[in-house]
C-alpha cells in the first residue's frame, strides 16, 4: 500500500446528516411516498367535498368493527418490527428472526382481513366502476374508497415481501448489530405504511 | 482496500475509489447493465438524443400542415392511411403530433437530457465520490425509462393511434375514447408516464443521498458547483412533484378501463380535479426543465469569463426561492379554466413574485461576464444565448402571468412562443452547451470547434426565425394546437407568416444534423483531451478525460470553493479545487479537514 492509499484511508466524507447511506435514502423514498398518498387523499377530499351526497354516512357500508380490528394487528405488527430491530442491535439472531416472522405474519393478516372485506362489499354491490354500482351513494364513493386502500393494501403487501427476503437474509446471518441497515430501512417502510393506514383508516371509516 | 467507515457498514452495495480496487467486468456489465454513473449518464444521452430528434421530427410534420395545409406531405405516402392518407395529414394524427412532440421532448428528451444526463455524469465527479449511492438504482432508472420510451413510442401503431389530448392530458376529453377516438393509445400514454415516474424517483432518491453523504472532505455546502446545487434542488422538486403525477395517471387510467369515475362529470367527477393535480405536478416539472440548466449556465459563464461567479450564495437562494414558489403558482395554467376568479389573483400575486428571484439570477450572470476576460468558446457561446432568449421568455412569462392578459392571449401561439423561448432557448441551449463542455469527461475527445460555431450560429439564427414571430401570430388570435389555420378568416392574413416559419424550421433542423454529425464524429476521431481542457477548477477537472471506473484514485481533499478563478497570486488563471494550498506555514494553509461528530454507530 503506497503512501496516498494509506492517507485515504482515514479520509472520510463530508459528515451530512450523519445517518448512513440506506437509511437516508429510505427516509428520502419515504418523502416522496408521502406526496402519493397526498395525491390519493387530497382528490378524496376535494371529490367528498364537492359532492357530499355521493358519500354514504361512516358505518353504513363499510364495516367499521371490523377494520378497527384489522388497524389495531397493523400497529402490533409496527411494535413486533421494533423488537426485531431492536433484538439485531442487541446482536440477537433468534430474536430477530421470531419477531420478523412474527411481523409478516400479522402482516400477512392485515391483507387478508382486507381481501376478505372487500369479496363481502363487492357482494353488496359497493364497487369502483360506476355501470355496477349498488350500494349507499354513488360511485365516486366506490372508486376513491378502492383508490386509497388499494394502493395501502399494495404496499402492505410489498412490505411483507421485503420483509420474507430480510428474513431470508436474516437466516443466513447476514445481520449483525454492525450490519442492520436493511432490517432498518424495511423497517422505516413498514412503519410508514402503518402510519399512513391510521390516516386513511381516520378519514375513510370514521369521518 | 480503505476501511470501512460508519457509514459503510450497514451498507451492501458500496462504490470503490479508484485506486482500492480492480475489477474487471464482462462487456455487457461494463457497457450495457453497467452500474458506472458515467456509463449511464452516457446510456442517458444517447436514448434522449434519439427522442429529441424523434420530437423535432414530429415539430417538422405539424409545420408542415400549418406552412400547407391539405397539401401532401414530401414522401408523406410512407406513412401509414391511418395517419395520412395520400401524404395528407389527418387531423387525428394531428392530435397525436402535437400530444406526442410535447410529451417526447419534455419527459424523454429535456427531462432525461438535463437530470438524467448530467445529473448522473456531474454529481459524483463534482463532489469527489466514486459513484452514486446506490449505483444498482441507478442502473435500474435507466433500465426502467428505456420501456417506458418504448412504450410511448409503440403507441403511434395501435389502433387508433397514439394519445391526441394534448400533453396536458385534460379530463374529460382524455379521460374516455369516445371523445378523441384514442382508447390504447392514451392508456399507453399514461402507463409509459407511470413507469417513468418510477425511474425519475429513483433517480431523485440516489441524487439526494448522493450530494448529502458523499461530498468530499472540504466540500463545505457553499463550496459546491452550482451544477450540483442546481441539481440537488431539482432532485427535491422529481422527488415530491413525480409521485403527484403518478397518483392522477393512475387515476385517469382507471377512469379509461375499469370505468371509475374521477374525472368524468356524469357520475359526479371533477374534470377540474385533474387540473390541479397535472399542475400541481406540472409546474414544478416546469422548473425540473430549467433549474439544471440554471447550473450548467452559470458554470459555462463564469469558465468562458475567467471569472467567479457573482453573487454565489443569492444565486443558491434564487434557485431555492424558484422551487420553493414553483409550488404555490401552479393555478396560473388554470386562470380561463372556470376557477374561481379570487383564486385566481392570489396565484397571478406568486407568480409574479417568482420574476424576483429570476432577475436576481439574470443580474448575477450579467455582473459575472462584467469586466471579465471573455473566452468565446463554444460552450460559452451557448450559456450566453441562454441568458439572452431566456430573457425574453421570462418577459413573456410576465404577460402570461397576468389574468387580464392571459384571457387575451391564453391558448395562442403567444404561449408557444413562450414556452420554446424557455425550453429550447433555455434548456435546450444550456444542453447543447453542456454536452460540448463536458464531452471530454464522457468520451475522452473533444468535440470539433468549427462545427461547434456552425451548429451555434445557425441555430440561434433559425430559432429566433422560428419561434419570435409565434409571439406576433398568438397576439393576432392565432390558437395553439390549430389544425388548420386557413380555416378562419382572420388568420388568412397570417398565413405568409406560417410558411415562413416553417421553412425556418426546415433550416433549424437541418443545422441540428451539423451538431449530430460533429457529436457522432469525435466519440472517434475529436482530438484526444487532456484532464483539464477547459482550465476550470471543479473536481471532475483533476482527473483524466475519460475518468477511470472509480473516478478518482483516491477520496479528494477540497480547500475551496468551484469558481476561483483568476486567483490574484498565480500565473494560470484557475486553481483546482482540490490542488494543495502551496505555501505550507503561510495564512493561507488549511488543515486537511476530518469531519467528525454526528455520525451513527460511529462508537
Amino acid at each position: 500500500m503506497n503512501q496516498t492509499a494509506i492517507t485515504a484511508a482515514v479520509r472520510r466524507p463530508m459528515p451530512g446528516l450523519g445517518v448512513y447511506n440506506v437509511k437516508l435514502g429510505m427516509w428520502v423514498f419515504l418523502l416522496s411516498e408521502v406526496m402519493f398518498f397526498t395525491s390519493l387523499i387530497g382528490a378524496y377530499i376535494i371529490l367528498r367535498f364537492a359532492h357530499p351526497d355521493e358519500f354514504a354516512a361512516p358505518g353504513v357500508v363499510l364495516n367499521v368493527p371490523l377494520t378497527a380490528v384489522n388497524t389495531f394487528i397493523l400497529i402490533c405488527s409496527s411494535v413486533t418490527m421494533v423488537k426485531a430491530y431492536a433484538a439485531i442491535e442487541r446482536n440477537e439472531q433468534a430474536g430477530l428472526k421470531l419477531w420478523l416472522t412474527a411481523t409478516i405474519l400479522l402482516g400477512s393478516t392485515f391483507v387478508g382481513v382486507q381481501v376478505y372485506e372487500y369479496i363481502h362489499l363487492i357482494q353488496e354491490g359497493f364497487v369502483a366502476t360506476a355501470v355496477a354500482y349498488a350500494a349507499e351513494g354513488g360511485p365516486l364513493y366506490g372508486s376513491t374508497f378502492y383508490l386509497m386502500t388499494g394502493f395501502h393494501g399494495l404496499h402492505v403487501t410489498l412490505g411483507v415481501l421485503a420483509l420474507l427476503w430480510i428474513l431470508t437474509r436474516a437466516v443466513k446471518g447476514v445481520y449483525s448489530s454492525q450490519n442492520l441497515g436493511g432490517v432498518e430501512a424495511v423497517g422505516l417502510y413498514w412503519h410508514f405504511v402503518d402510519l399512513v393506514w391510521i390516516v386513511l383508516f381516520t378519514i375513510v371509516y370514521l369521518i | 482496500m480503505s476501511t470501512p467507515t460508519a457509514r459503510e457498514k450497514t451498507d451492501w452495495d458500496i462504490p470503490h475509489y479508484a485506486g482500492d480496487h480492480h475489477e474487471e467486468l464482462s462487456f455487457i456489465r461494463k457497457y450495457v447493465f453497467s452500474t458506472d454513473h458515467k456509463v449511464i449518464a452516457v446510456q442517458f444521452l444517447v436514448m434522449s438524443l434519439v427522442f429529441l430528434a424523434l420530437g423535432g421530427f414530429l415539430a417538422l410534420l405539424m409545420r408542415w400542415q400549418l406552412g400547407f395545409p391539405g397539401q401532401p406531405l414530401p414522401g408523406g405516402t410512407l406513412l401509414p392511411e391511418t395517419m395520412a392518407p395520400g401524404g395528407i395529414i389527418l387531423p387525428e394524427f394531428y392530435n397525436s403530433l402535437v400530444t406526442m412532440h410535447g410529451t417526447f421532448m419534455i419527459f424523454f428528451a429535456i427531462m432525461p437530457l438535463l437530470v438524467g444526463v448530467f445529473g448522473n455524469l456531474l454529481i459524483p465527479l463534482q463532489i469527489g465520490a466514486p459513484d452514486m449511492a446506490f449505483p444498482k438504482l441507478n442502473m435500474a432508472s435507466f433500465w426502467m425509462a428505456v420501456p417506458a420510451g418504448l412504450i410511448m413510442l409503440a403507441s403511434f401503431w395501435v389502433e387508433g393511434g397514439a394519445a391526441g389530448a394534448g400533453w396536458t392530458a385534460y379530463a374529460p376529453l382524455s379521460a374516455s375514447g369516445d371523445f378523441t377516438g384514442v382508447y390504447l393509445g392514451q392508456q399507453l400514454w399514461l402507463l409509459s408516464l407511470f413507469i417513468l415516474g418510477f425511474s425519475s424517483i429513483a433517480g431523485a432518491v440516489n441524487y439526494i443521498t448522493t450530494v448529502i453523504n458523499m461530498r468530499a472532505p472540504g466540500l463545505t455546502w457553499f463550496r459546491l458547483p452550482l451544477t450540483v446545487w442546481a441539481l440537488f434542488i431539482t432532485a427535491v422538486l422529481v422527488l415530491l412533484a413525480m409521485p403527484i403525477l403518478a397518483g392522477a395517471l393512475i387515476m385517469l387510467l382507471t377512469d379509461q378501463t375499469i370505468g371509475t369515475t374521477f374525472f368524468l362529470p356524469e357520475h359526479g367527477g371533477e374534470p377540474l380535479l385533474w387540473q390541479h393535480l397535472f399542475w400541481f405536478f406540472g409546474h414544478p416539472e416546469v422548473y425540473i426543465l430549467i433549474l439544471p440548466a440554471f447550473g450548467i449556465v452559470s458554470e459555462l459563464l463564469s469558465n468562458g469569463a475567467r471569472k467567479a461567479i457573482f453573487g454565489y450564495h443569492a444565486m443558491v437562494l434564487a434557485i431555492a426561492a424558484i422551487a420553493f414558489l414553483g409550488w404555490i403558482v401552479w393555478g396560473h395554467h388554470m386562470f380561463m379554466s372556470g376557477m374561481n376568479p379570487m383564486l385566481g389573483t392570489t396565484f397571478m400575486v406568486t407568480t409574479l413574485a417568482i420574476a424576483v428571484p429570476s432577475a436576481i439570477k439574470v443580474f448575477n450572470w450579467l455582473g459575472t461576464l462584467w469586466k471579465g476576460n471573455i473566452h468565446f468558446h463554444v460552450p460559452f457561446l451557448h450559456a450566453a444565448a441562454f441568458v439572452a432568449l431566456f430573457i425574453i421568455g421570462g418577459l413573456s412569462g410576465i404577460f402570461m402571468a397576468s389574468a387580464p392578459v392571459d384571457i387575451h392571449i391564453h391558448d395562442t401561439y403567444f404561449i408557444v412562443a413562450h414556452l420554446h423561448y424557455v425550453l429550447f432557448g433555455g434548456s435546450l441551449f444550456a444542453i447543447f452547451g453542456g454536452i460540448i463542455y463536458w464531452f471530454p469527461k464522457m468520451f475522452g475527445r473533444m468535440m470539433n470547434p468549427f462545427w461547434g460555431h456552425v451548429h451555434f450560429v445557425g441555430t440561434f439564427v433559425f430559432y429566433n426565425l422560428v419561434f419570435f414571430p409565434m409571439h406576433g401570430l398568438g397576439l393576432e388570435g392565432m390558437m395553439r394546437r390549430l389544425y388548420d389555420p386557413t380555416q378562419y378568416a382572420w388568420l388568412a392574413d397570417l398565413q405568409p407568416w406560417n410558411v415562413f416559419i416553417t421553412w425556418a424550421v426546415f433550416g433549424l433542423l437541418a443545422v441540428q444534423v451539423v451538431f449530430f454529425v460533429n457529436f457522432v464524429a469525435s466519440i472517434w476521431t475529436g482530438r484526444k483531451a487532456e484532464a483539464n481542457p477547459w482550465q476550470a477548477n471543479s473536481l471532475e477537472w483533476s482527473v483524466p478525460s475519460p475518468p477511470p471506473h472509480g473516478n478518482f484514485e483516491a477520496m479528494p481533499i477540497v480547500y475551496r470553493g468551484a469558481y476561483e478563478y483568476s486567483p490574484p497570486d498565480r500565473k494560470e488563471d484557475f486553481i483546482l479545487q482540490n490542488e494543495p494550498p502551496r505555501d505550507p506555514v503561510g495564512d493561507r494553509v488549511e488543515p486537511e479537514p476530518q469531519p467528525t461528530g454526528g455520525l451513527e454507530g460511529s462508537e
